[in-house]
């Protein structure tokens, strides 16, 4: 089987796949990294978004042998080095913008991209950046407000 | 998914080499082709990842065409076109979410040719060439109906040359849940008269609708295709919208489309 070698949360991994594993597979069977989820498995769902080179992508919708040599990032490489919450995180906890949080790392991973881009981004934009992320417990509207938050901004801009 | 094999050549030459074969099939963004693989709708023995290949990525501009490499990303086309041609840099920025227009490339949407993707309006709007390693092809021969092009089998896009129009824009009305055009609709005011794509709403896939063409072209205004309709027949009807909203959709969002431009 060919072999793959990436550099996931800053350390280096190579393992063997078949072609058709995918990233997501490789991410939480091959490493072990279980905090990337997959809630569809289809690409509806955002719940398996890691960044590849800094940007967002769906791991499931990427062969893991795509990622020969890039750089990867998952939720487990969010945190600050002596393990508390970053700054994003802690927004996600301090204004419940987390229930079963089944999709908070796919969320968190795609606000972090976003707030990469934008560091003050308006409520529409932060929708709109979240539209391939879905949610089946908050409405939403606590993600968006802990964003801004994260941001620096008044959550209550959430409602506007 | 069935087994395969993953390959990814560095140039052009490997991978049409690595093509020729006839279960060989080429993977653009796998935006697309991925889910198609997890529903076993195709069972290639080896697919052919373009990914790797540095000289179809990219955006370059100049003397009034942005060309834009088969393998480009609609994140890349959103922010290397912004200035040289900005509809098309809105229309990119528009697709799907930031992870799909991470991954997926221009090539592999026009391949694809979805009844309901938005880059078909573009090409056939512009007036755009679509250029591969064995011949160029323009946009009013490529498009030959709902999932089909006029590449052959194993054939690449490797670059899509569009002439920028004076003005243009492109409006679409999105399915709610699916985020695909409903309506979408790419007009292009060019030197030679103007061209109003349409994607979302007819079963045959995108086409050119000649009546608010000719409409606009003799006066480029929103006035000048309020109440235009095209005919109701062939449009899609589904539980998202009937023949005749879509029908009626497309003569809204033509307007604002004009408006916009
Ligand atoms: C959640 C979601 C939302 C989306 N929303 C939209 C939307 O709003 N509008 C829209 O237009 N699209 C949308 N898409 C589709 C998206 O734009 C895809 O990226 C695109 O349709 C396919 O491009 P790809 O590069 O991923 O191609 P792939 O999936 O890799 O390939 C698709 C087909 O093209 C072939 N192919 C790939 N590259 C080439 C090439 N260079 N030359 C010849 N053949 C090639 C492949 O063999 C395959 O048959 C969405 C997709 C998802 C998952
Ligand atoms: S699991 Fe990847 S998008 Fe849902
Ligand atoms: S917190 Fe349950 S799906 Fe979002």
């Amino acid at each position: 089987m060919p072999l793959v070698t990436m550099t996931v949360n800053g350390l280096p991994a190579t393992r063997e796949v078949e072609g058709r594993t995918l990233l997501v597979q490789l991410l939480r069977e091959g490493l072990g990294l279980t905090g990337t989820h997959v809630g569809c498995d289809t690409g509806q769902c955002g719940a398996c978004v890691v960044h590849l080179d800094g940007r967002p992508v769906k791991a499931c919708l990427m062969l893991a042998l795509e990622a020969e040599g890039a750089n990867l990032r998952t939720i487990e490489g969010m945190a600050n080095p002596d393990g508390s919450l970053s700054p994003l995180q802690q927004a996600f906890r301090d204004h419940h913008g987390l229930q079963c949080g089944f999709c908070t790392p796919g969320m968190i991973m795609m606000a972090a991209a976003l707030l990469a881009d934008n560091p003050k981004p308006d409520a529409r934009e932060v929708r709109d950046h979240l539209e391939g992320n879905l949610c089946r417990c908050t409405g939403y509207q606590n993600i968006v407000r802990a964003i801004l938050a994260a941001s620096g901004q008044e959550p209550a801009l959430a409602e506007t | 998914m069935y087994a395969f094999e993953l390959v990814r050549p560095g140039t052009v030459e490997e991978a049409v080499a690595l093509l020729a074969s006839p279960d060989a099939q080429a993977l653009g963004g796998g935006q697309t082709l991925i889910p198609a693989l997890k529903q076993r709708l195709a069972r290639p023995a080896r697919l052919v990842s373009l990914s790797g290949i540095a000289a179809i990525k990219g955006v370059t501009a100049s003397g009034g065409t942005v060309t834009v490499g088969g393998g480009a990303t609609h994140a890349e086309v959103a922010a290397a076109a912004a200035r040289t041609y900005p509809a098309l840099a809105a229309l990119a920025g528009r697709i799907g979410d930031p992870a799909v227009r991470s991954r997926g490339t221009i090539g592999g949407s026009l391949a694809n040719n979805d009844p309901s993707a938005c880059y078909p309006a573009a090409v056939l709007a512009s007036g755009a060439t679509v250029v591969t390693p064995a011949r160029e092809i323009a946009a009013d021969d490529f498009f030959r109906g709902m999932f089909a092009t006029a590449l052959a089998d194993g054939e690449i896009i490797t670059a899509v040359r569009f002439p920028v129009p004076v003005r243009a824009a492109y409006m679409k009305f999105v399915q709610p849940a699916s985020r695909f055009a409903l309506a979408g609709v790419f007009v292009a005011q060019t030197p030679a008269g103007v061209r109003v794509a349409v994607t979302g709403a007819a079963e045959a896939g995108v086409f050119r609708w000649t009546a608010a063409e000719a409409a606009l072209t003799a006066d480029f205004r929103p006035e000048s295709v309020r109440g235009l309709v095209p005919p109701a027949r062939g449009m899609i009807g589904d539980i998202h919208a009937s023949p005749e909203y879509r029908a009626h959709l497309v003569g809204v969002m033509t307007a604002r489309a004009v408006a916009a431009a």
